[in-house]
């Protein structure tokens, strides 16, 4: 159909000329252009530690609000309280390796200039400086048991905030153009508070006794459920994209973050309340479960990033798509003129 | 779907950015088939806007070792290097070419093409992938540039509003209130704006506003010797630029085509956009690039849905559990009774 110039020169067609961490793709690819097999988009200069473990941090300590708050309700002491350190240490980290990330402390100030719903980070930055103070007022009341009536609003304000801290930042990967991310913008929230909910039903499995775990062990389960269908959704969605998802490191740690999130859930759910050696045990992994989720995902979006081919193909499937639905719609159009000419005449 | 401002044709961003007396929009019409590769807009760029400089290498991959655009390079030339298959387009001899405003002899001849058709020898640089085959050897030559989108995702989603749009309809920024996030990276779907790695900030053209402001065209435009880059009122560019491939189809170079002229593309159309001679990709562009915040309404929608979910989720264990725990412990008391 299309006459072009064979480009020979050696990455501009054809295969790719970059074999990613060592390993030859499973599935010969088709042809597909690119600029000397350069990236399209920028990969953002993130480091790995520092937002895929805020990304962690985050969700572990909006999460572990909400069980804060339910344990509280119905008289589980020891898991609120605990859950209530956890929080305040998990934010206080995620404010570390955000600063860390700015270079600056001072510069997290630029981010209270302005409030744009448009910008996710916006957003974030505001619920966290909404959801720090609760956090730790709530932790400071439980454990010097001053001021209870403050704390029970700090408790109650931080269960409110925490699932927008755990979800939006769904949205702040989501909001790119990064394929793996993008590409997965409605599943990506999903995934990631019921991450936040596995990571935080794990630190109350390892932090709680074993007579107030019930809530955790339910919670670790539904979790896991959860974070496995929404997964498989994202990979629906994606299309060929969801190959970053399998290979390379963040394939290893995906595979890693269901072998573990599975294991802790069943053995919390079976043993988790005879055992507080097997509780520990399960909420140690559904931890370690959860990180690696978000480490894989942030790999994911990386590598897809660092690939032309995944942002090339889909647009050229889509530009294709378009233009398809753009010539029915005009066949169509064509026909029912006719249809009414012939209505006319 | 139009009724917000993210997504869409939209005739004046500048206006809607609440700029009351807007001047007219303002853009660059890049046309590559004129383009010499002689790299006086990067030279320009760099020299009237201060950039530092940011490594001197050679890639390796063809003549091109500026590689991409970037926190310090603001224009860049792409070369690519490339064996045009026999009976394909090669200009006819004598066919006048040469756009509107470039006249009379010693201009460029384009696109450049071999005498009597041979490839001549690659000179010892036998580590560069030069192009082989039996066809003729075709260079494209395309200086590259931010696009300055109408929707900009850059724009959108800087947390601490340093990207803004301009009176002019551009888009800059400002680098005392850029706070180094980062964010304004991925975004981008053409891979434009960048981190600084010596202070984290990000960088990108700036469509020269200081010389705009002044009444002066962008400096890579003036220097521009072919005029390859043109910079005016963005309506008449677009007007132009239909003349100007209308003119080459004519004459037979039927693979030319515009790239980010249509006000109801992804983007909702480019400040800066392009005569390209092959498919965009060839140079490294995107072939159909969405602003991202397109679907922020349904992701901030599914983001609410799922916070929900936690929520009730976690809900729905402390009741089930209660409940189980509950009736265990009161058939255990029943069982306790005599």
């Amino acid at each position: 159909m299309r006459e072009r110039a064979d480009v020979t020169a050696d990455g501009t067609r054809g295969t790719r000329r970059h074999k990613r961490n060592g390993e030859e793709p499973m599935v010969p690819r088709a042809d597909f252009d690119s600029y000397y097999g350069r990236p399209v988009i920028k990969a953002p200069g993130w480091s790995a530690r520092d937002i895929a473990g805020y990304f962690f941090l985050g969700g572990l300590a909006g999460a572990g609000s909400v069980l804060a708050a339910g344990a509280q309700l119905t008289r589980r002491p020891a898991t609120a309280k605990a859950m209530k350190i956890s929080s305040l240490a998990a934010i206080t980290l995620s404010y570390a390796a955000l600063v860390n990330d700015l270079g600056r402390p001072g510069r997290f100030v630029n981010m209270l200039r302005v409030f744009k719903p448009t910008s996710p980070m916006s957003v974030g930055s505001w619920l966290l400086s909404g959801y720090g103070p609760c956090a730790g007022a709530a932790a400071f009341c439980a454990v010097t048991g001053r001021l209870p009536g403050a704390g029970a609003a700090a408790t109650a304000g931080a269960a409110v905030t925490g699932p927008a801290v755990a979800a939006y930042t769904a949205v702040l990967a989501a909001d790119t153009a990064v394929p793996a991310w993008h590409g997965a913008h409605r599943e990506l929230p999903y995934v990631f508070v019921a991450s936040a909910a596995a990571a935080a039903s794990g630190m109350a499995l390892v932090l709680a006794p074993v007579r107030e775990n019930g809530p955790a062990r339910c919670a670790a389960v539904l979790a896991a459920a959860g974070e496995m269908s929404a997964m498989s959704a994202a990979e629906r969605s994606l299309g060929m994209v969801a190959e970053t998802y399998r290979e390379g490191r963040a394939g290893r740690l995906l595979r890693a973050a269901r072998v573990l999130t599975t294991a802790g859930a069943a053995g919390a759910a079976v043993f988790g309340r005879q055992s507080r050696t097997v509780a520990v045990g399960s909420g140690a992994m559904l931890l370690a479960g959860s990180a690696c989720t978000r480490f894989g995902i942030f790999a994911a979006g990386i590598a897809s990033a660092e690939d032309p081919v995944y942002t090339v193909r889909p647009q050229r499937m889509a530009k294709e798509r378009t233009a398809q639905e753009r010539a029915a719609g005009e066949r169509e159009a064509r026909r029912g003129a006719a249809v009414v000419q012939d209505g006319g005449g | 779907m139009t009724s917000h401002l993210l997504s869409g044709p939209e005739a004046d961003p500048a206006r809607d950015a609440g700029h009351e007396d807007a001047p007219p929009r303002v853009g660059f019409f890049t046309d590559t088939s004129v383009c010499i590769g002689c790299k006086a807009c990067e030279v320009a760029c760099k020299e009237w806007n201060a950039i530092p400089e940011d490594g001197l290498s050679l890639t390796g991959m063809s003549y091109d070792n500026t590689q991409s655009l970037g926190a310090s390079t603001w224009r860049h030339v792409a070369f690519i290097e490339q064996s045009v298959p026999a009976g394909r387009t090669a200009p006819a001899p004598g066919q006048d070419l040469l756009p509107d405003s470039v006249s009379g002899p010693g201009s460029a001849s384009v696109p450049p093409s071999v005498p009597d058709g041979r490839v001549p020898a690659p000179d010892g640089r036998t580590t560069l992938p030069l192009a082989s085959g039996d066809g003729e050897v075709r260079w494209l030559m395309s200086s590259d540039v931010c696009k300055h989108c109408t929707h900009a995702a850059c724009l959108d989603v800087c947390p601490t509003g340093s990207l803004f749009r301009t009176e002019f309809g551009t888009v800059v920024v400002q680098d005392d209130i850029c706070n180094g996030c980062g964010y304004c990276v991925p975004a981008c779907p053409y891979g434009v704006i960048e981190q600084r790695p010596s202070d984290g900030r990000a960088f990108k053209c700036t469509m020269c506003y200081d010389r705009l402001g002044a009444g002066q065209e962008p400096a890579c435009a003036k220097a521009c010797p072919t005029e390859s880059i043109q910079f005016g009122v963005l309506d008449e560019l677009r007007e132009r630029a239909a003349r100007r491939v209308g003119r080459l189809h004519a004459a037979g170079v039927t693979e030319a085509r515009l790239y980010g002229h249509e006000p109801d593309d992804g983007v909702g159309g480019d400040g800066a956009f392009f005569l390209l001679l092959d498919r965009p990709e060839v140079y490294g562009l995107p072939p159909d690039p969405v602003v991202t915040t397109r679907d922020l309404p349904a992701m901030w929608r599914h983001a609410a849905m799922a916070a929900l979910s936690l929520a009730g989720g976690i809900a729905l264990s402390f009741a089930a559990s209660t409940l189980t725990e509950g009736l265990t412990g009161a058939l255990a008391g029943r069982k306790e009774l005599p």
